[in-house]
């Protein structure tokens, strides 16, 4: 097996103001599954195309923002080993029991140094991804919205940024694939644990634990300007796009969900494999690096978080 | 029907229907004077005081609007359903994102 240790974000649990209206975007709008509820009015939600029981769970608060992040590895024995890295990185950890969330496994939780909360977990209920193992369709009749093949990443803005980065390479194993550099000092660090452009990515930035955007892959850049449609229809916050990003070359849009999480949905994004270069974007550079064809830095996409 | 809003710190005034929040109100004009972020009550960057008026608010992230602020007339634009003519002065600002 070529993929071994952290396998992929496993899920985001995002906290919302009003749960009728959170349901109403994810679901309807933006296309998500609902596949289970908690006692603690937790909202258990899925892309079409994930295996897994949830990848989005939707938490009722009087907050918004990321609650935490959580990501799949491949076995228990890897959970125990991350376990002890991150320790011996120096960052406490807990352990979160098996079921807390609705079948989650035992997950191992930790507080990153920009101030994220991040779970590791190695068992999760698999439901299906709605076309089977046998003879499986293309893709499922039915589904609404923007229709979402999976949760892919989160960017996250917060402090401490080097040690997060050394923490994420080093005890968490991910691998480094594109940056911008403002020469010596990295200000963005986009990472995966696969061969993804990116599982989570870091902005630099003074205020810790900030989530930027939750992001889900879609089929196609014509999904991408189905979703500007739909955008438009429902009247959600729209932030910016349809557009390329130079960074990771996504075809994207992003907007707001009823309680100001930034969400992205994109299409075809690049790739890497371990012996890859880190591909570098310089600051004097920014605009292109971020909006590919407007060149333009958007103030609230670069301010903005929650 | 729609009233008037009015920022004391940019002396910009717009009219805002009261079915339509006040950041929306000022953005379909392209008026500035509030900055605009998730429009959705989350990011705290459109925080005003409301100094004289009456409305009406849908829920704000406590991590922006505090209980005590809230009584004291200071909100989110975004969340704000402006009932009459309202005065307001604007208290958020972008940040400055990337940091060195």
């Amino acid at each position: 097996m070529a993929m071994t240790g952290i396998l992929r974000p496993g899920h985001v649990q995002l906290r919302v103001l009003d749960m009728e209206e959170a349901i109403n975007h994810y679901c309807e709008n933006i296309g998500l599954i609902e596949t289970d509820r908690d006692d603690q009015g937790r909202v258990y939600l899925k892309c079409w195309d994930e295996q897994d029981k949830f990848s989005v769970v939707l938490e009722p608060s009087d907050r918004s923002g990321m609650d935490h992040m959580a990501f799949k590895v491949a076995t228990e024995q890897d959970l125990w080993r991350f376990e002890s890295n991150v320790k011996n990185f120096g960052i406490e950890t807990k352990r979160v029991p098996a079921g807390e969330l609705n079948g989650c496994g035992e997950r191992v939780r930790f507080v990153g140094p920009a101030g994220h909360t991040f779970d590791l977990f190695a068992e999760k209920e698999q439901v299906g991804n709605m076309v089977g193992t046998t003879n499986p369709a293309p893709w499922p009749r039915g589904l609404k919205g923007m229709e979402p093949i999976r949760f892919d990443h989160c960017l996250l803005y917060g402090n401490n940024f080097d040690e997060n980065l050394k923490f994420f390479t080093e005890a968490l194993e991910f691998q480094l694939t594109e940056q911008i550099m403002d020469g010596d000092v990295r200000l963005a660090a986009f990472l995966t644990c696969s061969t993804k452009a990116h599982d989570v990515a870091f902005i630099r930035h003074e205020e810790s634990g900030k989530l930027h955007h939750a992001s889900f892959l879609l089929g196609s850049w014509e999904g991408v300007l189905k979703a500007g449609d739909i955008i438009s229809m429902e009247d959600i916050p729209l932030e910016t796009g349809p557009t390329r990003h130079g960074l990771t070359r996504g075809q994207t849009i992003y907007f707001f969900d009823p309680s100001g999480n930034r969400n992205e949905v994109f299409a075809d994004d690049s790739y890497v494999y371990p012996d890859s270069p880190v591909l570098t974007w310089t600051a004097d550079n920014i605009g292109q690096a971020i909006f590919y064809h407007s060149r333009q830095l958007v103030d609230s996409f670069m301010g903005v978080t929650s | 029907m729609s009233v008037q809003i009015s920022i004391e710190d940019t002396g910009d005034v717009f009219p805002c229907a009261e079915t339509k929040h006040l950041l929306a109100g000022m953005i379909q004009l392209g008026k500035k004077g509030i900055p605009v972020g998730c429009r959705s009550g989350g990011c705290g960057v459109c925080k005003v005081k409301v100094l004289s008026g009456d409305y009406i608010s849908k829920k704000m992230s406590r991590d922006h609007v505090t209980e005590d602020e809230e009584r004291q007339g200071v909100v989110l634009a975004c969340r704000v359903f402006p009932q009459t003519d309202l005065k307001l002065s604007v208290i958020g600002h972008l940040q400055k994102a990337i940091m060195r």
